[in-house]
């Protein structure tokens, strides 16, 4: 038995290897790298091997990381909210109210294809509808609800949000018609021939058995948010800083350990709220 | 036929509002594109002209994206090469059992859900410390892979969760060897599939931009030129750029969604 099983294991290793090699050295050592540089001192022009906590102290201590975390959080709970409720919805209407596969399948490559084009173009594409003169406002003011272009609709936390869920709703929908689709018809029906109402379905049986793919869905959607630094910069027009983007500015004034120390911070918050989540659901179970 | 539910149209017509959220902002700006050469970046459109797509060809008129263009399509493709193979690879392997496959696994998923900013950090850190240059052909070919193989892997799970292991059992009784029972009976099966994750591999790569960012180097990969754009060029240039990179990448998606149904439709004849 045990013979029989070492050459499965050994070969299982082999396979394995390209993927262990890659991610060793391009997630592993890289991660290692952040949180070894976090402890290092920068002077004016490089940086070098030191041990001190003053990268940390400095970050811990600043009222502005406080006011960073909150908005980023901010971004986190809005974006997480409208994705979850527009992907269910989308979601739902695909797994229980499309009835041929043929279009099930049409509509849900449908749904995803913007996921392989660019975010950043997918950005940008919001300029000629949020901007000062763009489509928003002037069908605002063609219609006598406002006088003058809001200034609030480009370049604001309200576009930071939108482009949010524009960009990641896509994350929600696809795991949750996933699990969607393994729902066992039959229950709906012993639902319903146990007198139970469209609505009561719904809260009773297809969301407690959707569950799993909410919570995937959401580990996208909130670390994706919270590790991002280029639609904040972009759609707050430079006026709102995220966690990401506080990293982003620290490695481009080439303070390195103070960013790397930023970075360990993320990464363990990052890492506390899935822990959080993964207790939940195993993820492998449900592909 | 059962009767339509009256959530149907109210269902109906919020996925359609979604559909118009979605491609809504992208038809737009494919249309801004065609601005006149006095046009600006908003409505309405002043005359119509192709001279915006024109001025993408002029090398002096916005930096090298021509540059950037063949390098991204290069980096796409040894992305998705890679991301193909060693997915495949991982994915066997986790069907069998071997120590340390849930730490692997573990790692794959982290390296998907790490904030892609701290891939492009340390990649960075990693590179300047051990006296390599950054290149996106290495760092950032890497930095890359630490994005797409996690999906690859994930595709491979979802495919081998319901692959029928009766192929495979037939194949050995016939006398077939684990690599003639791979080479003609697993991959024929699952090639379809694999299509799949080389969409991913490819159009991740394409369009990849935050893990590249500091590990590309001094040439610029398309993503990073397009972004490199946003801050200095206010014409609807940047316009006729991404209208064209999302027709390539939309060119892509849809011949890769071809092939994969000529494929099944072929399997579907066989069977």
């Amino acid at each position: 038995m045990t013979l029989a099983r070492l050459p499965s294991a050994v070969t299982g290793w082999l396979l394995a290897t390209p993927l262990a090699l890659v991610l060793g050295f391009f997630l592993v050592l890289p991660i290692l790298m952040i949180v070894t540089v976090s402890f290092w001192t920068a002077t004016e022009w490089s940086y070098g091997p030191d041990f001190n906590l003053e990268n940390y102290v400095f970050l811990l201590t600043s009222p502005v990381t406080l006011q960073v975390y909150i908005k980023t959080f901010t971004y986190v709970l809005l974006s997480w909210f409208f994705c979850l409720t527009i992907g269910f919805t989308v979601a739902f209407f695909l797994a229980f109210h499309v009835r041929s596969l043929v279009w099930q399948v049409a509509l849900f490559l449908l749904c995803t294809i913007p996921f392989w084009t660019s975010n950043i173009i997918r950005m940008i594409s919001w300029i000629p509808f949020l901007g000062r003169n763009g489509l928003a406002n002037s069908t605002l003011i063609e219609l006598g609800l406002i006088d003058a272009p809001l200034e609030w609709l480009l370049f604001s936390d309200f576009a930071v949000v939108l482009a949010f869920v524009h960009l990641y709703t896509l994350f929600m929908v696809v795991p949750i018609f996933n699990t969607m689709m393994r729902i066992d018809r039959s229950l709906i029906e012993a639902a319903r021939d146990a007198g139970a109402s469209g609505f009561q379905i719904l809260t009773n049986v297809i969301i407690p058995l959707t569950k799993p793919g909410i919570m995937i869905g959401s580990i996208f959607v909130v670390t994706l948010v919270m590790g991002d630094f280029i639609t904040v910069r972009f759609m707050s027009g430079g006026n709102s800083a995220s966690v990401g983007r506080v990293i982003s500015n620290e490695i481009a004034l080439l303070q390195y350990p103070a960013a790397a120390a930023s970075a360990v911070v993320l990464l363990i918050t990052v890492l506390i709220i899935i822990a959080a989540m993964l207790r939940a659901v195993d993820i492998r179970r449900e592909l | 036929m059962e009767r339509r539910t009256r959530s149907f149209f109210p269902l109906a017509i919020f996925f359609g509002l979604f559909v118009l959220f979605l491609y809504g902002p992208i038809i737009t700006i494919a249309i801004l594109s065609f601005q006149g050469p006095q046009g600006g970046l908003t409505f309405p459109m002043n005359g119509w002209s192709t001279h915006w797509f024109a001025d993408l060809f002029e090398q002096q008129a916005v930096g090298d994206i021509w540059g950037a263009f063949r390098r991204s399509l290069a980096l796409g493709m040894m992305v998705m090469v890679v991301t193909v193979v060693v997915s495949v690879m991982s994915g066997l392997a986790f069907r069998k059992r071997f120590p340390g496959a849930g730490a692997l696994f573990f790692l794959a998923v982290a390296s998907l859900i790490i904030p892609s900013i701290l891939v492009s950090l340390g990649v960075g850190l990693l590179f300047d410390q051990l006296g390599l240059r950054v290149h996106w052909a290495s760092s950032g070919f890497g930095a890359q892979l630490t994005w797409t193989l996690p999906f690859g892997l994930l595709i491979m799970f979802a495919i081998f969760n319901r692959f029928d292991p009766a192929y495979e059992e037939a194949a050995r009784d016939l006398g077939a060897s684990p690599w003639q029972t791979v080479r003609h009976v697993v991959l024929p099966i699952i090639a379809p599939a694999l299509i799949g994750v080389a969409l991913f591999g490819f159009t991740l790569s394409y369009d990849e931009f935050a893990r590249t960012l500091l590990a590309a180097g001094s040439y610029n990969t398309l993503p990073l030129e397009i972004y490199g754009m946003t801050t200095n060029v206010t014409t609807p240039v940047l316009y006729a750029l991404g209208t064209l990179t999302t027709v390539f990448s939309l060119a892509i998606i849809l011949s890769l969604l071809a092939v994969v149904w000529l494929m099944r439709r072929r399997a579907g004849r066989a069977g």
